[in-house]
């Protein structure tokens, strides 16, 4: 109840965010022009530390996976340069032929169930945001504060009892058993709704009924081209979810070869630090996680124009 | 308050309907009934695999497996041994220790980040917002992965850095300092997307606003306190209970970092790690399930009041 009071308290239509950019984007070079040097040359370099700290792991990780085993220890290279031998072809050869080329099965998997959950979750979201925002059924209000409370649930309190359901249901250590329970995102369907109600104008469905359209032709032709940036902030929500899920897949799969990315690393990590009669696959681990953080950022960098709109949904909430 | 609104509502509703003939009421109601039809395949997902396993969470919490006498319903006797676990409250005051260290610490950073890239408009800060968001994109437990080798004596640079100082690195996964090392994984981790949230919501502030304290004669630094950060109160509820509801989930971070730190990390660091084991290592299905239970509870509690606490005050601001 209350988030929705927010909701109508900060919630600016989101058509409206294009219209507003516009001055606030004259103002802020007006103020950047007119503004004290001094406190500008602060503010970049306070960004520039930050952006220093937030980087850094990451060059590390590409660093280190052109590393050999031995190289990626810090008594023989520095761990922020490059070492003298450049292994990272070496590396990448080893990881397709270690164990059968398994962690390209991961990676497979992980990219499954991403998009598959993802596709899911976000088809019901749109779906009943839109039921939502549209129609004044019976029973409205109570679905909806039950939703609301739902969002408060955490989702990890849910794994083991879900496990043992799966279980009785045959489904654990099975695909279904990561993609099913990824299908489940109350806060999608509240953005949907929330997005729904600012865009899709009741007139126009109207005007569609008139016309002799169904209700489903009036979503799929008037609504859901409306509902475009949702679609997308939704989809990108709950596909990164479940590619960065860990707990879940860790719970419900045993199988190696049904093992996304993250839990399968995380294997090899205990592995290789176990000492004692272990492998030691330290720069498989780093050239691995390398490879897995590459479809993501490059997402979100090309799709920068999507998500920072689409983001804001969740902050205008 | 909010039931008064929504009578009203729906007595000026069924006010203008009235003198309408019946047939088109019925017709209208037949049509609103489409509602259920679009939330119908989200409601048997939300049945299936939310309240069912809660249901069956609490059904299970309330049984006992002993090798002698098998399943049995005992009550509430679980969470009685919960309450009085010390292992489990342990882990409880953990995560609480967390909430009140990580959450202030991510939401500042957060919050500064945003302001300072909402004052200006150069490719550097577009550059800067990108790359401190960056990390949301980075699994978890890539995250804890990468930052344990960091902090590792034999892999990570602290030694040469601290060396270019004279100093030697403190014991990064020791037990005293892993609490700290965690804090600051999660920071990583998540401080961008938050900024991110934050930063949206500056965006949305009507610039007029500014203008006029501008000719009123506040600087830079007042409107940012006594203007922005207000008017923004409803995302920052929001972030925090983001933030709240993870923290208190939390799992991955630990029990990656656990790998090269078994000393520092005992198996039941946190509630879920514990519950993890419990069902895993020793087949306490029961147990796992109450203290899963009792957390959902806690947690759900927790945000509720939050909410509750903060619904004036950001309502009252924006």
């Amino acid at each position: 109840m209350s988030l929705q009071t927010t909701g109508g308290a900060a919630g600016a239509p989101p058509t409206d965010r294009t219209a507003r950019r516009r001055p606030r984007r004259d103002r802020g070079t007006d103020h950047a022009a007119r503004g004290p040097h001094s406190s500008r040359v602060g503010s970049h370099l306070f960004l520039l530390a930050l952006v220093l700290y937030f980087v850094t792991p990451l060059w590390w990780l590409v660093v280190g996976a052109t590393k050999s085993n031995s190289g990626l220890f810090a008594s023989s290279s520095s761990p922020l340069w490059f070492a003298d031998d450049f292994s990272f072809v070496e590396n990448v050869q080893q990881l397709w032929t270690y164990q059968g080329g398994i962690y390209f099965t991961w990676l497979g998997n992980s990219f499954l169930y991403a998009l598959a959950a993802g596709v899911g979750a976000t088809v019901l979201a749109l779906l009943a945001g839109y039921g939502f925002a549209k129609y004044r059924f019976r029973g409205r209000n109570a679905a909806f504060a039950l939703l609301l409370g739902s969002v408060m649930v955490p989702l990890t309190a849910l794994v083991i009892p879900t496990f043992v359901l799966l279980a009785e249901m045959e489904l654990v250590n099975t695909r279904w058993a990561v993609i099913l329970p990824s299908l489940l995102s109350p806060l999608g369907v509240y953005l949907v709704r929330v997005y729904a109600q600012d865009v899709v104008p009741d007139e126009m469905l109207d005007a569609g009924r008139v016309d002799g359209a169904g209700e489903l032709r009036l979503f799929f032709q008037v609504a859901l081209p409306l509902l475009r940036p949702a679609l997308v902030t939704v989809l990108l929500l709950t596909v990164v979810a479940t590619w960065n899920n860990y707990f879940l897949a860790l719970t419900m799969v045993r199988s190696p070869d049904l093992l996304p990315v993250t839990v399968g690393l995380a294997q090899w990590q205990a592995l290789s630090s176990g000492g004692a009669g272990g492998e030691t696959l330290w720069n498989l681990v780093v050239t691995g996680a390398f490879l897995s953080v590459l479809p993501l950022i490059g997402a979100f960098l090309a799709l920068q124009r999507y998500w920072q709109g689409g983001l804001a949904l969740g902050a205008i909430k | 308050m909010a039931t008064t609104t929504s009578t009203e509502v729906s007595r000026a509703g069924t006010a203008t309907r009235a003198p309408r003939r019946p047939r088109a009421g019925r017709i209208e109601r037949n049509r609103q009934r489409w509602g259920w039809f679009f939330l119908a395949p989200f409601a048997a997902v939300f049945l299936v695999l939310l309240v069912a396993p809660l249901a069956y969470a609490f059904w299970m919490s309330l049984r006992t497996d002993t090798l002698a006498a098998g399943e049995s319903f005992t009550g509430l006797a679980n969470y009685q041994r919960a309450f009085t676990d010390p292992l489990f409250l342990g882990g409880l005051g953990r995560v609480g220790l967390f909430v009140a260290v990580m959450v202030p610490i991510q939401l500042g950073v957060a919050l500064v980040a945003a302001l300072v890239l909402d004052t200006l408009a150069t490719r550097l800060s577009r550059f800067s917002r990108l790359m401190i968001f960056v990390p949301y994109a980075v699994p978890g437990m890539i995250g804890a992965l990468m930052w344990g080798f960091l902090y590792s004596p034999r892999f990570g640079p602290a030694t040469d850095i601290f060396g270019l100082f004279g100093a030697t690195p403190p014991g990064f996964l020791a037990p005293g300092t892993v609490f700290y090392s965690l804090v600051n994984i999660v920071t990583w981790q998540w401080a961008g997307y938050y900024m991110i949230i934050i930063y949206a919501a500056l965006r949305g502030i009507d610039p007029a606003v500014y203008e006029a304290a501008r000719i009123d004669g506040a600087s830079g630094f007042q409107i940012a306190t006594r203007i922005k950060v207000p008017m923004i109160s409803a995302a920052l509820v929001m972030v925090v209970i983001f933030a709240l509801i993870g923290t208190l989930q939390f799992f991955t971070e630990p029990s990656i970092l656990r790998n090269v730190a078994a000393g520092a990390i005992p198996v039941h660091y946190t509630p879920n790690m514990y519950a993890h084991g419990l069902a895993f290592s020793y087949q306490q299905f029961n147990y796992a399930s109450t203290i899963s239970f009792a957390l959902g509870v806690i947690v759900f509690a927790f945000s509720y009041l939050f909410l509750f606490l903060t619904r004036k005050r950001s309502g009252l601001n924006s």
